[in-house]
């Protein structure tokens, strides 16, 4: 960092913001103080509640309505943001600081050509002629590096990729050359590879413009990769800041000793993901790991053998007659492509007590393998035996009924949407037991599910409640116990953790370990999070385009991988160049 | 790209129109009795007569056989002959017609020139006492049968109040016509330049179009207030805020744009209910439209005319929601993908 | 057991907080009991004409005036209130049910079932509602048991569209996955899982819905194709009044209007806290 006198751009002193809802008054942020200078970028951190959305928007008075905000100060450059008028804000916005956020398709305008939406913004702020400002436009789209920018200029959100979208939201965000950027999550939801680019991006323009940016988000190696200073926030107050070396190397606060244990980059040991006074639960027992471990290379009970699976998803022949007719001009096309192979030829096996990973990005097919794998859709060709027993052409109505459905159970991505909204947690979890078991609504129901409760981790006074009722982290072990309920001999996780803050998601991956060992449970572990493969899983999977293009021990393909397309994942997962010592041994 | 989305959308419109033409001649086929004696050319037809019509609807052979001669009749415009009026069917319709149009075209302005700003105002003023009076409203408006709103409408302004003119007729009948170029007395009087006549006929319309235009507000009102709302909160919005566009390129050019493409849709819906309850309108204003042809004719006992306002009824509505389509696709390019 | 019961307070809770539910509540529950004792609770006949009292305006003796031929309209308009809400709701009970089932099954196996289901609902949608309705009643028949049928007929279309797209909606989300792991099969996901959670919206059509069936009974009534005279209905009253409304006798058409526009409107009310009732997720 050169020392030299650089201007203060943003001044934040006491911020408080009261939402009015129809609970009562909720306090989003309490007495929150932070600067940024220029030239730097400052990582706002913090898990869900946190407030750090909240504070960037009180900074742009961006707020929905029934939002009170009140600051000893909010100023930029000498000008008070906080009583300014409407003209002076609106002078502000999108021409001296900027916002970009979260889901990028759905924050440009649908219906309006993207050139225009960046015209908008340069005339809004710039006397520009229509002319001068397309061109403006055509340089802000190119610096994004959106190739064939002008015919790009009349495309519409919907013809761009997630990345893309992102890359033109900057675009414009940056098109009247702010002095400092507000990024709200940009890259949440993106592909690693994708997020990459848009950080590496971010970070060029910060750097080459004299530009300040405050990037908010959830991940902290993520921040710890790309920003100067950190500011942790939890429960709408700052815990704790300082430049990021500082943060990993000496944390004060015992909220960022915790968040930055539950971060998966920094550690080789699931237990490590949690502060040392929880760990005591999921310690393995000392006979069992080195036992698993002399087991790793020896004969396991195969659970699982795929054999070139492939599903198709495509037009009938009799539709595409009709399609040919209509649109004679894609006739030419070869029959290939106008069917998809969303799973094209796989093959692996999971033993016994194997945790097995599949990673790959966005379209590489593997959630169709896991709903192929699950039995809920029906592969178009290849063999799946389960226990030895060939499974692969049961249709998925008559295997819900087979006495084999127990043997495989599923974990669901979003806890939100796999539970049935109209049901209390307790129906959710007994209802393998009834479907599967044939168990009535009884004493001996209850019993068992209490039993699966504590096993999961699951409090029994929250089975009366619905799903609406229940926290982000109740729900996903509300998930977990009903797959493991009839205590199948594979489950499919499909992403279980993605949807969690990083500090409930460590405790329910040593929860799955510790399941996984006490249950003799096999699982296929199905993410897009190489850092939780590393240490939950003991065989990867990679996926891309529908084809496993390299597979084997977790060691072996973090330590020497073989294909390109997995030192590309590698290579793009957030690195931190600290290793932190809150916690030892 | 535009092109070929009006052609697949016309394409597609092709077997509604056959289903339409199908259903038509099913509806009447289901009256229990002779058919032969409903289409006849009087009250009590002869023997003569009764075989005559029996053979020419081809009533003698296969149903199938008499789908296909209709269909062929339809094609070639014969829809039969009112006994009432002796005239043929299509005829009758086609003078009628315009009477009906521009009743419900009036009305649909005025509805849309109320609702949408009303719409508006409640949606950006949401939870104000303006707002819930905005619902309410529309609320009671859409709950009175337009037989009654028009009833009360025509003793509160004719009877009481002496401002509006007698509800019979679209032009008082002692001032002089002008020459029918479109049927549309607005227009026909505009180009005539016939003042008073353009008077007389606006004071008409007057009366029966906002009994209509109150009974369809409410749905176009709700549409476009939740439509703002939901638009006001999207994501786009934010950023075009974030951006610091100016006020209007937000709430117009940002906002409204895009919160009209549903209202469009409700606009077809609304269009559609009004000419299903001109039967309604018309009988209680004595308006010499298509409905209240219909309407005697179906008194009388002769089918005929009955069919044809049931076919042209259909055509009507597969036109409109061919139109709002094709405008649809128009407004938002989303729906001009191909799937 | 206790299901039922939580139902009961929930429903009760509702009502107490929202006073426009409160409202419409209470306004069904005073045409219910209209319709169910209203020839108990009236002073007169409804058919007893008094042809030495025609044309009378509103006095202490008659409430709602008398009509044309002397007959007390206060005591019609009461009477008529079983006619009206009785043909709504039978025509719309069997529209919401068959509806639902065809709609269901549509939407959740697909393919040729639902192929044909939609190219029969698009031949009934392809006409504007009413005179749909006047066609068929006239196709049929008038008699109450044909206004009903055509009613049914006319409403079907919106229950099937509307079930079966929340079905497609519904059966591609998770927690039905869910449940075909847990083992349950085509039906129960189809009962158990699926129509619960699209309930709420179907309620808000069903209350829309009974408001449209008493418009559309009464407008039938009024252009003469619907319930005949001497029969007291709504709009049989409005349009035997429409005639003498000129000589300025509004009575004969304010108070069976005003009467048919209050029932629509309590039931168009009705349609929020029935999805709100219905919902888990306003507990």
């Amino acid at each position: 960092m050169l020392m030299k006198s650089t201007q203060r751009l943003l001044t934040v002193k006491n911020l408080a913001v009261d939402f009015d809802t129809p609970r009562g008054l909720v306090n989003a942020v309490t007495d929150v103080s932070f600067h940024v200078d220029e030239g730097e970028m400052v990582a706002v951190v913090g898990e869900s509640g946190s407030g750090k959305s909240v504070t960037a928007y009180s900074a742009l008075g961006l707020l929905s309505t029934g939002g009170r905000v009140v600051a000893d100060t909010i100023n930029y450059l000498g000008q008070d943001l906080l009583r300014a008028g409407r003209n002076l804000l609106k002078a502000t916005r999108g021409n001296e600081i900027s916002m970009i956020f979260q889901s990028p398709q759905t924050a440009l305008n649908p219906i309006r050509p993207i050139g225009i939406q960046i015209t908008d913004v340069l005339r809004a702020h710039q006397q520009l002629s229509r002319a001068e400002a397309t061109k403006r436009a055509i340089a802000a789209l190119e610096a994004v590096d959106i190739q064939d920018a002008t015919r790009r200029l009349q495309s519409y959100p919907f013809e761009f990729s997630g990345g893309m979208c992102q890359r033109a939201l900057i675009a414009m965000a940056l098109a009247c050359e702010p002095r400092l950027l507000l990024a709200d999550e940009p890259t949440t939801g993106l592909d690693v590879t994708t997020q990459k680019t848009v950080m590496d991006l971010i970070a060029t323009l910060t750097r080459s413009r004299n530009m300040s940016t405050l990037f908010i988000t959830h991940d902290l190696g993520l921040a710890a990769q790309y920003c100067d200073r950190i500011i942790i926030m939890q429960n709408g107050r700052v815990v704790e800041e300082g430049e990021t070396a500082k943060i990993f190397n000496d944390p004060r606060d015992n909220y960022t000793k915790r968040l930055l244990a539950a971060t998966p980059h920094l550690h080789s040991r699931l237990v490590d993901l949690l502060p040392p006074a929880e760990r005591r639960p999921f310690l393995a027992p000392v006979a069992a790991t080195s036992a698993s471990a002399s087991s790793a290379c020896s004969e396991r009970e195969v659970v699982l053998k795929v054999d070139l699976l492939v599903r198709e998803y495509g037009l009938g022949p009799a539709r595409r007659r009709i399609f040919e007719k209509l649109w004679p001009a894609r006739r030419v096309e070869t029959p290939n492509t106008s069917m998809l192979r969303a799973v094209d030829g796989i093959s692996f096996q999971i033993g016994a007590g194997e945790c097995v990973g599949l990673v790959g990005e966005s379209g590489c097919g593997k959630t169709t393998t896991s709903r192929l794998i699950a039995k809920l859709i029906k592969p178009t060709a290849g063999s799946i035996q389960l226990l030895g027993e060939e499974i692969g052409a049961d249709d998925p109505r008559t295997f819900a009924r087979s006495h084999k459905r127990k043997l495989i159970q599923m974990v669901f991505q979003d806890p939100s949407s796999s539970l049935d909204p109209q049901r209390t947690a307790f129906e959710a979890i007994a209802d393998p037991l009834m479907r599967l078991e044939g168990v009535k609504r009884s004493t001996e129901l209850r019993d068992r599910i209490e039993i699966i409760c504590d096993l999961a981790g699951l409090s029994t006074d929250l089975m009366d409640r619905y799903p609406h009722q229940l926290s982000g982290g109740q729900k996903a072990r509300v998930g977990i116990a009903r797959a493991i309920a009839v205590k199948p001999a594979l489950v499919v996780l499909d992403e279980p953790t993605s949807a969690l803050d990083v500090s409930v998601q460590a405790v329910v991956l040593n929860q799955l370990s510790k399941l996984k060992r006490e249950l003799g449970l096999s699982y296929l572990f199905v993410t897009h999070d190489l850092n939780v493969v590393r240490l939950l899983c003991d065989r990867v999977l990679v996926m891309k385009s529908g084809k496993i293009v390299e597979q084997g021990s977790t060691e072996a393909l973090f330590g020497a991988p073989k294909h390109e397309y997995t030192r590309q994942l590698l290579a793009a997962s957030p690195t931190i160049r600290f290793r932190s010592a809150a916690y030892s041994g | 790209m535009l092109s070929s989305f009006i052609l697949r959308r016309l394409l597609a419109a092709a077997p509604t129109l056959l289903a339409l033409v199908v259903s038509t001649f099913l509806i009447i086929r289901v009256l229990p009795g002779d058919p032969a004696i409903f289409f006849a050319s009087s009250p009590v037809p002869t023997a003569e007569e009764i075989t005559y019509v029996r053979q020419k609807l081809g009533l003698d052979r296969s149903v199938p056989e008499q789908l296909v001669i209709y269909m062929s009749d339809v094609a070639s415009g014969d829809l039969g002959t009112s006994f009432t009026t002796g005239r043929p069917v299509l005829t009758e319709l086609l003078e009628r017609l315009p009477a009906s149009l521009e009743l419900a075209l009036v009305a649909l302005l005025l509805a849309v020139g109320v609702s949408i700003p009303l719409g508006v105002t409640a949606a950006i003023w949401s939870g104000s006492p303006l707002d819930h009076a905005a619902r309410a409203i529309s609320s009671i408006g859409v709950s009175m049968p337009t037989f009654v709103t028009g009833l009360i409408l025509i003793y509160v302004f004719f009877l009481q109040l002496g401002i509006a003119p007698e509800p019979v007729d679209r032009i008082d009948i002692f001032i002089a016509q002008p020459p029918r170029i479109s049927g549309f007395l607005l227009v026909d009087s505009l180009l005539a330049q016939n003042w008073e006549a353009l008077s007389s006929a606006a004071q008409r319309l007057a009366l029966p179009s906002i009994t209509m235009a109150i009974f369809v507000m409410s749905p176009l009102t709700r549409m476009t207030r939740s439509a703002m709302i939901g638009v006001l909160n999207a994501d786009f919005i934010r950023t075009a805020r974030a951006m610091g566009l100016s006020d209007w390129t937000i709430y117009v050019r940002y906002g409204l744009r895009n919160a009209l493409l549903p209202v469009l849709t409700t606009g077809g819906i609304v269009f559609s209910t009004m000419l299903g309850s001109n039967v309604l309108v018309e009988r209680v204003f004595g308006w010499p439209g298509i409905g209240g042809f219909a309407l005697n004719a179906l008194l009388a006992s002769d089918y005929a005319p009955v069919q044809g306002f049931v076919l042209v009824m259909g055509v009507l509505l597969i036109l409109i929601n061919l139109t709002i389509d094709i405008s649809y696709g128009i407004a938002d390019p989303r729906a001009r993908r191909s799937t | 057991m206790s299901r039922s019961f939580s139902f009961v307070s929930h429903a009760c809770a509702l009502v107490v907080r929202n006073p426009i539910s409160l409202g419409s509540v209470a306004m069904i529950s005073l045409l219910a009991i209209l319709a169910l004792f209203g020839p108990h609770l009236v002073p007169y006949d409804p058919n007893l004409t008094d042809l030495s009292i025609p044309f009378s305006p509103p006095t202490a003796g008659h409430w709602f005036g008398t009509d044309q031929v002397g007959r007390d309209v206060f005591s019609r308009v009461i009477v008529a209130t079983r006619i009206d809400l009785m043909v709504a709701i039978c025509a719309v009970a069997l529209s919401f049910f068959a509806g639902i089932l065809i709609g269901a099954s549509s939407g959740y196996y697909g393919g040729s079932l639902d192929l044909w289901v939609s190219r029969a609902t698009d031949m009934v949608q392809v006409f504007p509602l009413f005179v749909l309705a006047m066609a068929l009643v006239a196709a049929l028949g008038t008699d109450m048991r044909n206004i009903v049928l055509a009613t049914a007929i006319v409403n079907l279309p919106f229950y099937v569209r509307l079930t079966r797209a929340e079905m497609i909606i519904l059966r591609a989300q998770m927690f039905v996955e869910a449940a075909r792991v847990a083992g349950n099969g085509d039906g129960r996901i189809m009962c158990r899982v699926l129509l619960p959670n699209a309930l709420p919206n179907l309620m808000i059509q069903l209350s829309v819905n009974l408001g449209w069936a008493i418009l559309n009974a009464a407008s039938l009534s009024f252009i003469g194709l619907g319930i005949r005279p001497p029969t007291p209905e709504w709009g049989i009253m409005v349009a035997e009044g429409a005639t003498h409304v000129v000589a300025g006798n509004w009575w004969l058409v304010i108070f069976p209007g005003l009467l048919l526009t209050l029932a629509v409107f309590s039931f168009n009310l009705l349609g929020d806290a029935l999805r709100d009732l219905f919902d888990i997720r306003t507990r």
